[in-house]
């Protein structure tokens, strides 16, 4: 402790560390009501499903549970929820910009630093980040045609360190205060001396802890990829979204621990007084800015790679047709794989590293272009010659295709040094990287959730509320980001809380048009949802194949019992559901009824929300240096783990009968899709053939 | 199916270690999902390899910073090589005794099982009590991270590895407790597998961290 500044030890009390009534921002009431309305909600729906008698499902079915495809659902609500969340500040800036011209606005700058803040980490680390790890957890063990994970429960203990950085943040809000600092947190402001607040150290443990989720989410998707594949599902017969899972994952693995380790050296320097960033006693603060973004750029193709998995899948799926060239499509997901880890200096061309060295970082950026161009290219002509249905999810595919290139060329413009000396730093590049993260991340995971929706919970969603939403956030997203290109263009720069150049004013108008568009959009989203709740008889999937789809998934009934599949499917080739599916139309006969055996599955394990909870008393307790509940939460989080290393019993089995009972349900729905004679449960023929 | 998974049986000629390779014609990216332990130890390998990517980031940290010296003491003015030399041999031997634990595991001896691991628990813990004298004779010289940058890379890098060591040890004697009370169970042998991969991975990084940081150290 001694290393401690002594400003910092006046502070801290050994009981209560850092913590006093003063860090409750009562002189602020934004956040206060903010915070109280969603506490009290979240009490509401907490005291319903108490008085409803719903907690002892809740927790056995959803909790504790580690079957893939629940943790996958729970992912994506995380994400919807810090959708809304991060999308209020997006609307508070928006405003803030709107009315701000020769005055300061209705933020004071204090509280715009953490708003524009915690939109950036909410929205990577807290909407995209958990919507494509939630749905790959979902989709890929059953487009692999296995029946869980390679390991179940880390699956679970990831879901929910996931969860507890996204509590953290949100805690942020009333205890203390997030970060000013913008979210990829650059010394030395974000150093001690220029951030002496909690703000920056709720950023750090939040990723942290989030991090080691991710990071444990990545190795278990990598070894389901590579060691747990149905029989016969060689490598080129996987669909193309496992594919851009692998490369996601593997991107994962090898660039989260970067920031990690960049994340700890800062936690050093604020805590223990190292001086890695520091201005003073040789620190460097350039190291920091390469160490973030070498985590950074990977971070970019780790969001948007599973997005051009799911927009194969439905473009190949809605054509009618499978994907163009398959191949080439392999070759460019790991190109763009490896490439990108060879561009993270484009993030700060201004550095100064010589001509060089920027050269040299402006070529490999645009030949990222190259195989980009190929996907591109590869979904134009599956839709060529195709039955294209244009359903919603298809419009979110070819919205994201138009809208993606204007981003791509955008961000060949930048990748010229010299043009991103004068565009550096300006709301050109805030476009720019909305351009690529919003039609390809959000409208990736958008069609994904639509796509899967039905296999997830039996019923489809409804097109009509589905088809609106699209349109409102594709004009909403034109007007919102277009006018940026111009302000940048004009000479404004990022992270403004206001400003006294009149001619800006309009397109800052237009702009906050374009973000009440976007809401319209959302709140499209939301109608859909409770509408096809309320609808869900009539819209019911009950052949487990709504979209006549090609991969595995779609062969299980919807949603899939526990384990998935009654027995491993037999693979012979791309596009394994669709083989099947073209035999049996050809020979009017599903396939031979299989011998059922005895499925073993992991029993469900509170380790993952016991581990989570220690997890959030320990990231809390050293954001506030109270250092006995460090220990605490570090003790409770490690017997956890012995606690579950003591099972004896870690799985379970279901009879053959039950699974054939199963089986026999789902073969009567798919021989009705078919049009094929169903064959009664004990092989004599159900229906003349 | 069932062709599949009779061409699939585990364990034939040509296949010493299970490994699921050389099965006639059906090609081992086609034979189904692996066995629980090649995929526990499969995955445990893909974490120890981003392990080594954090522990990359904290070399290039001290590559970076090694000349920063601020006025303070270069790196050839502070290591004790015999030191050093100690430590090295108390962590390589204690990975020797770790593999006569593997043995044992093999064996399903407890008894030379509980030895071994002792004896890791105990070269490990001797390598720790080395590390931190030296980080505490260094603080009192003067040399602290606080010093300079040059110092705080240093204690990190360094300082990781020993974390790295503490939490193996942590996990060493919960894995000595399991075979104590559990024996020898399938998921408790995977997990003495992976413990020893951490263990030797932990070497791989010492010998890194020995020469780039002890031996280049001698002429910077």
């Amino acid at each position: 402790m001694s290393t401690l500044r002594t400003v910092e030890t006046d502070a801290i009390s050994p009981f209560f560390g850092k913590l006093s009534w003063d860090s409750i921002p009562f002189d602020n009431p934004l956040p206060l009501v903010a915070f109280g309305a969603a506490g009290l909600l979240i009490a509401a729906v907490l005291w319903w499903t108490w008085k409803e008698g719903h907690f002892p499902y809740l927790w056995r079915e959803w909790i504790t549970s580690v079957d893939h495809k629940r943790i996958g659902v729970m992912y994506c609500i995380l994400a919807a929820v810090m959708l809304l969340r991060g999308f209020s500040d997006a609307l508070l800036m928006r405003s803030q910009q709107a009315i701000a011209m020769g005055n300061p606005g209705y933020l004071p700058p204090d509280h715009y630093d953490q708003v524009f803040t915690a939109h950036g980490v909410l929205m990577i680390f807290f909407v995209a980040m958990p919507f494509m790890v939630g749905l790959m957890n979902f989709a890929v063990p059953l487009q692999l045609g296995v029946r869980d994970v390679a390991f179940p429960t880390l699956n679970s203990v990831s879901f929910w360190l996931t969860a507890v950085g996204a509590l953290l943040v949100n805690i942020s809000l009333v205890i203390g205060e997030f970060a000013k600092t913008g979210w990829v947190v650059y010394p030395p402001l974000s150093e001690l001396r220029f951030s002496p607040g909690v703000g920056v150290d709720y950023y750090i443990w939040a990723l942290q802890i989030a991090g080691v989720g991710t990071l444990l989410s990545g190795v278990n998707l990598v070894t389901t990829i590579l060691k747990m594949r149905a029989p016969g599902m060689g490598y080129t017969r996987m669909p193309m979204f496992c594919w851009t899972s692998l490369a996601t994952n593997l991107l994962i693995v090898a660039a989260f621990p970067i920031l990690t380790a960049t994340l700890a050296m800062l936690t050093l320097d604020r805590y223990l007084d190292f001086h890695f960033f520091t201005n003073e006693l040789g620190g460097n603060q350039m190291m920091f800015v390469n160490l973030i973004w070498a985590w950074g750029h990977p971070e970019v193709y780790i969001l948007v790679l599973p997005a051009f998995g799911i927009f194969s899948e439905v473009v190949s799926t809605f054509s009618g047709k499978p994907l163009f060239g398959y191949r080439s499509m392999i070759a460019a997901t790991m190109a763009i794989c490896l490439l990108s880890f060879m561009v993270w200096l484009h993030h700060f061309f201004t550095m100064g590293a010589g001509a060089d060295v920027n050269g040299f970082f402006g070529i490999s950026t645009m030949i990222i272009a190259v195989p980009t161009g190929v996907k591109v290219f590869n979904w134009i002509f599956t839709m060529y010659g195709g039955r294209i249905r244009y359903t919603s999810m298809m419009l979110w595919s070819v919205g994201f295709i138009v809208t993606f290139v204007i981003g791509g060329m955008t961000g060949v413009l930048l990748a010229i040094p010299p043009a991103d000396f004068v565009l550096h730093n300006s709301l050109f590049l805030v476009a720019h990287f909305h351009n690529i993260v919003i039609p390809a991340v959000l409208f990736g995971a958008f069609a994904g959730l639509t796509y899967w929706w039905p296999k997830a919970f039996g019923f489809v969603l409804d097109e009509k509320w589905g088809k609106r939403s699209f349109w409102f956030w594709i004009t909403g997203f034109y007007v919102a980001f277009m006018p940026l290109y111009v302000l940048g263009l004009m000479g404004m720069t990022r992270r403004l809380g206001h400003y006294d150049v009149p001619e800006w004013q309009p397109w800052l108008i237009a702009a906050s048009a374009g973000a009440l568009l976007i809401t319209c959009g959302i709140a499209c989203q939301i109608i859909m949802i409770v509408v096809s709740i309320r609808n869900r008889e009539a819209l019911a999937d009950v052949s487990g194949d709504p979209w006549d789809g090609r991969t595995l998934e779609w062969i299980t009934t919807s949603p899939p019992p526990v384990f998935n599949f009654a027995v491993l499917p037999d693979v012979r080739g791309e596009e394994a559901y669709w083989g099947l599916k073209s035999t049996a139309r050809e020979k009017k006969r599903l396939s031979d009824r299989p011998e059922y055996v005895d499925v073993e599955m992991p029993k469900n394990s509170p380790t993952g929300v016991v581990s989570a909870f220690f997890a959030t008393v320990l990231g809390f307790a050293l954001i506030w240096h109270i250092w006995w509940m460090v220990i605490l939460g570090f003790l409770g989080a490690w017997a956890t783990f012995v606690v579950f290393s003591w099972r004896d019993e870690t799985e379970y089995d279901i009879h053959a009968a039950d699974v054939a009972e199963a089986d026999d349900e789902r073969r009567r729905a798919k021989a009705k899709l078919l049009d094929v004679p169903h064959d009664g449960p004990n092989g004599t023929e159900g229906a003349p053939a | 199916m069932s062709a599949h998974a009779a061409k699939r049986g585990h364990g034939g000629h040509g296949d010493p270690n299970k490994l699921g390779h050389g099965h006639g014609d059906v090609p081992s990216s086609e034979a189904g999902p692996a066995d629980k332990r090649i995929v526990v130890a499969y995955g445990f390998w893909i974490f120890l390899l981003s392990d080594f990517i954090m522990f990359a980031g904290f070399f290039a940290a001290y590559a970076v910073l090694v000349g920063e010296t601020a006025g303070g003491p270069r790196p050839s003015e502070l290591f004790d090589l015999t030191l050093v030399a100690w430590e090295t041999a108390f962590l390589l031997l204690s990975s020797f005794a770790c593999g006569m634990a593997g043995i044992a595991a093999f064996a399903r001896n407890k008894f030379w099982f509980q030895v071994a691991m002792s004896a890791t628990a105990l070269l490990g813990t001797a390598f720790l009590a080395l590390e931190l004298y030296e980080f505490t004779h260094l603080i009192k010289e003067g040399a602290g991270p606080s010093r300079s940058a040059f110092l705080s890379a240093f204690f990190a890098l360094v300082g990781c590895h020993g974390i790295h060591v503490t939490l193996g040890l942590l996990w060493l004697s919960t894995m000595q407790a399991q075979v104590w009370a559990k024996g020898f169970r399938d998921d408790i042998l995977r997990r003495i597998a992976c413990w020893s991969l951490f263990w030797h991975a932990l070497d791989i990084i010492w010998v890194a961290l020995f020469t780039t940081v002890y031996l280049f150290g001698m002429g910077q």
